[in-house]
């Protein structure tokens, strides 16, 4: 699935990545402990998280991950956004929270990290 | 299972526009032009059909199939707007390539007129041979590209004749300096990425740099972040000055943490930084005196012809 699904399924905000509506998605992994993210999210996943600060972008850049969505409605701090933008991460915001926003995604098709393929 | 994994092509669909792989330069015949004279215009342009354009507004499209339905009504006296197709389906030069395919397919024509996206204005058409040529040329650019990093990289160790060569990356980290943290492990990975460093190799020394990193900042006063390339193996190193870990073999138990609450806060600190190290690292070391510092060593090796 792409992105804009993701961004229908779950009524979010995009706050960075217009250009990127058509990104192909194949998996995701919901973390709210960084060091999980790193443990066990695979490459080109979306993350979906209730962190907010810089730290959650650059672990995305480690990570290989391919876009990032907060949940329960919180917006990410400026500092934030502004590395987002400028490692050009796309970034999506929907007032679900953790639970709802994975189980939806999940109901659509979109598998986990440990489902889908070996990471490249 | 590899198939959820896309490839360099379906990324490309996604990636690549019509603007990039369009005809600009196109043949097109105005509405009054007659049909006679049409056949004129196919035959030395050796075109299959041609959009028809009226003060500069895409008005419709004309093809070898409307010139033989016209012969064989009768080839009586008529005008292309008479025999051609309105209501034409277009695509703007901005979209992406996937949406280029699924319209063709949609719509079962073999060529689409290409459009601004602001005024509308017909600026070239595009055929399904076209999306094939632009997919090769990207992909060939790709692989050059490739192989220029390629002989960088080996340029490093192979074109350096001496019984070792050793690169050596360093970062300094600053202690309780949350807002930096992690630029050591990332900068270390772009660099490590373009000396063509294998991807897989590349990620699990991102995440021994980074968590090493992020024990610096959370723990110390600050220390620095090194990766020691060799042929055959990357070394990571991350040192700092105190203050220490007492029992390093509790430290090494996964979920143990002495992390400030604001840390956990952060999503950090639950005591799995180093049990992660250990997951990417072919070896792993961790030397700590309370009081003096703590030095973390881990290997990779490096797959291929160094051996």
């Amino acid at each position: 699935m792409i992105l804009k699904d993701i961004q229908r399924e779950l009524d979010a905000d995009l706050l960075v990545g217009q250009d990127n509506l058509d990104l192909a998605i194949e998996m995701a992994c919901g973390a709210d402990l960084l060091s999980d993210v790193l443990a066990f999210a695979k490459s080109g996943a979306l993350l979906l998280t209730g962190l907010t600060h810089p730290q959650v972008v650059r672990t995305t850049e480690i990570a290989e991950i391919k876009a990032v969505c907060f949940v329960r409605g919180k917006r990410p701090l400026p500092e934030t956004l502004a590395l987002a933008e400028e490692m050009g991460l796309p970034v999506l915001c929907t007032a679900l929270p953790m639970y709802e926003a994975c189980g939806r995604l999940y109901r659509l098709g979109l598998p986990g990290c440990s489902q889908a393929g070996e990471d490249r | 299972m590899d198939n959820t994994v896309p490839s360099r092509t379906q990324e490309l669909i996604y990636e690549m526009t019509v603007g990039e792989v369009m005809t600009g330069q196109v043949v097109t015949v105005e509405p009054d032009t007659s049909m006679n004279d049409l056949r004129e215009v196919m035959r030395s342009n050796r075109i299959s059909g041609a959009p028809v354009i009226c003060d500069d507004r895409l008005v419709g499209i004309i093809s070898l199939e409307d010139f033989i339905n016209w012969l064989a009504a009768g080839s009586r006296d008529a005008t292309v707007a008479d025999r051609m197709t309105q209501n034409v389906t277009t695509i703007y030069e901005d979209e992406p390539l996937v949406r280029l395919v699924s319209r063709l397919d949609q719509c079962g024509y073999g060529r689409l007129p290409v459009l601004q996206r602001d005024d509308d204005r017909l600026v070239g058409v595009v055929t399904k041979g076209d999306i094939i040529d632009g997919l090769m040329r990207k992909l060939e650019i790709g692989y050059q590209e490739e192989e220029i990093r390629r002989f960088r990289a080996s340029h490093v160790f192979d074109d350096i004749i001496a019984d070792q060569t050793t690169l050596m990356l360093r970062y300094d980290v600053v202690g309780n300096d949350f807002r930096q943290a992690g630029s050591g492990a990332t900068r270390l990975k772009k660099a490590l990425g373009r000396l063509g460093t294998a991807p897989q190799v590349l990620r699990r020394i991102a995440i021994i740099a980074y968590e090493a990193e992020m024990n610096i900042v959370i723990y110390t006063e600050g220390g620095q972040l090194q990766a020691k390339v060799e042929a055959g193996r990357i070394t990571i190193e991350a040192n700092d000055h105190g203050p220490g870990i007492a029992d390093v073999q509790q430290a090494m138990t996964p979920g143990y943490s002495t992390a400030a609450e604001w840390v956990r806060e952060l999503g950090f600190g639950a005591g799995m930084g180093l049990h992660n190290i250990k997951g990417c690292a072919d070896e792993m070391s961790l030397d700590s005196a309370v009081g003096e510092g703590t030095r973390l060593t881990a290997t990779i090796a490096l797959p291929g012809k160094a051996e």
